[in-house]
């Protein structure tokens, strides 16, 4: 199993770059939570089921390399406030060898 | 004013068992939500979800966990006071607490146990200029009263079950009930979708989508809003604006009283009690903090425990106490129940 480099902007507009590892079932939503790169209680509220837009991202670069959203992400995004048409839920990407090099910047909240 | 034993900020899981804990050691608890009714995230996230890790349920949906919870507390007669917020608290010179809520509801209790979770769930307010003036008066996040819309004209936003729900309640009483969303499809419980569909066939929910509800109208009250469809936009007479665009939670005022927070939840000393920097006060669940913390349901229920123990030894202090098992024991329900293993059978075999 591979690690796979991210750039992840947080909310304060600074990047980071991280190393996340692809053999821990992680999503992208986890990522930022581990590293600290959004205050807890503002990342992830939903634990992670495309409930709540807490953990919405804007894909800056890579955009190719993600699955297709799926419906209940689709629909959490319809309600959500800040969406652009780059927009995903972080909790919906996985972390996976695909998607080494993604570039994303995390959206405001709430 | 209310009395009681344990005062629990927060009804969800870890609120609704620490009543049973505290029920075996005859300590009465009184909660205190938010939410118009309890099981906090459980009810109003994720019912129909089901959850894998609660011991000795293979599976188990929130929705279900929260009913049984509340029929193992309900010997112990817990009190609620629900739909308000905690917003004041006060150490009173004899050690016990004053909890008053954003709606004036006084509470005394010898303990208080903080369950709030992620905080106070709050409505997620679209982004309308002038919303904020017509709060309640005409713009509503909540719907606690139906029948304060009788014969009235409602436009409903967003495009979950929330939203489906009340268009379909509501058009039972509503003079006019019009749902605007932003695309043609609703994420929601199926048969809600249908019941919508079929409504709307009936011309008794007036269906607006794609849609925005770009301003609001009205002098004193909302009289109108303006929605923008296909690129067009228009005003629709209506008395109240009711966007359910879901809740957000926020620690809320429980950040002001003076307990040690840390990354949005409550620092407490260790594991052994949960106690907070304010003695008598205790966190439990998910709006703790403290080395090795999991926010887990599992977790909390633990912590309950351990925090009625705490209680009890310290409004009972010099009392021995030796830790009883139900099985042994039985639960005697402060409603005269009386719950207790069966004997076993000594009989002689000839």
């Amino acid at each position: 199993m591979q690690d796979i480099n991210l750039k992840i902007t947080d909310r304060n507009g600074v990047m980071h770059e991280i190393v996340a590892p692809t053999d821990m079932s992680m999503n992208l939503m986890e990522v930022i939570r581990s590293y600290e790169l959004a205050e807890e209680g503002t990342i992830g509220v939903c634990g992670g089921m495309a409930m709540c837009a807490s953990c919405q991202v804007y894909v800056v670069d890579g955009a190719e390399k993600l699955l297709k959203m799926g419906e209940e992400e689709d629909a959490m995004l319809s309600e959500a406030f800040h969406v652009q048409d780059n927009s995903r839920l972080g909790c919906q990407i996985h972390i996976t060898s695909e998607i080494d090099g993604l570039e994303v910047a995390v959206a405001p909240y709430p | 004013m209310i009395k009681t034993d344990i005062l629990i900020i927060g009804a969800g899981p870890t609120g609704l068992f620490a009543v049973f804990e505290a029920g075996l050691l005859k300590l009465k608890c009184h909660l205190i939500d938010a939410l118009p009714q309890s099981g906090g995230q459980l009810t109003e996230l994720y019912p129909k979800k089901p959850i894998f890790d609660i011991p000795g349920f293979p599976s188990i949906n929130a929705g279900e966990l929260v009913d049984n919870l509340m029929e193992q507390i309900k010997q112990f007669q817990p009190g609620f006071t629900l739909g308000e917020t905690a917003q004041t608290l006060t150490k009173l010179e004899d050690g016990t607490f004053e909890v008053i809520t954003n709606k004036g509801t006084v509470h005394h209790a010898k303990a208080v146990a903080i369950a709030g979770g992620l905080g106070t769930f709050e409505p997620r307010k679209p982004a309308l200029e002038n919303i904020a003036y017509y709060e309640e008066k005409g713009v509503e996040y909540f719907i606690k009263e139906p029948e304060h819309f009788r014969n009235k004209k409602v436009v409903i936003a967003g495009g979950g079950d929330s939203a489906l729900d009340w268009s379909i309640f509501l058009s039972n009483i509503a003079s006019d009930v019009t749902l605007i969303h932003r695309r043609n499809e609703f994420r929601g419980a199926l048969d809600s979708v249908e019941k919508v569909q079929e409504l709307k066939n009936q011309g008794k929910i007036n269906l607006i989508t794609p849609a925005e509800v770009t301003g609001i109208k009205g002098e004193g009250h909302v009289s109108a809003i303006t929605i923008q469809k296909d690129g067009e936009t228009f005003d629709l007479e209506t008395d109240y604006f009711i966007p359910l665009f879901g809740l957000t939670p926020k620690l809320g005022d429980i950040g002001n009283w003076g307990l040690e927070i840390e990354k949005n939840a409550i620092v407490v000393n260790n594991s052994l009690d949960y106690q907070t920097n304010i003695p008598g006060i205790y966190a439990i669940g998910d709006v703790n903090t403290y080395p090795g913390k999991l926010k887990l349901i599992l977790c909390g229920f633990h912590e309950a425990t351990l925090m009625c123990q705490s209680v009890y030894n310290r409004l009972n202090p010099g009392k021995k106490f030796v830790l009883k098992y139900t099985t042994v024991s039985g639960v005697d329900g402060f409603d005269g129940t009386r719950k207790e293993a069966e004997k076993a059978v000594v009989k002689k075999i000839e």
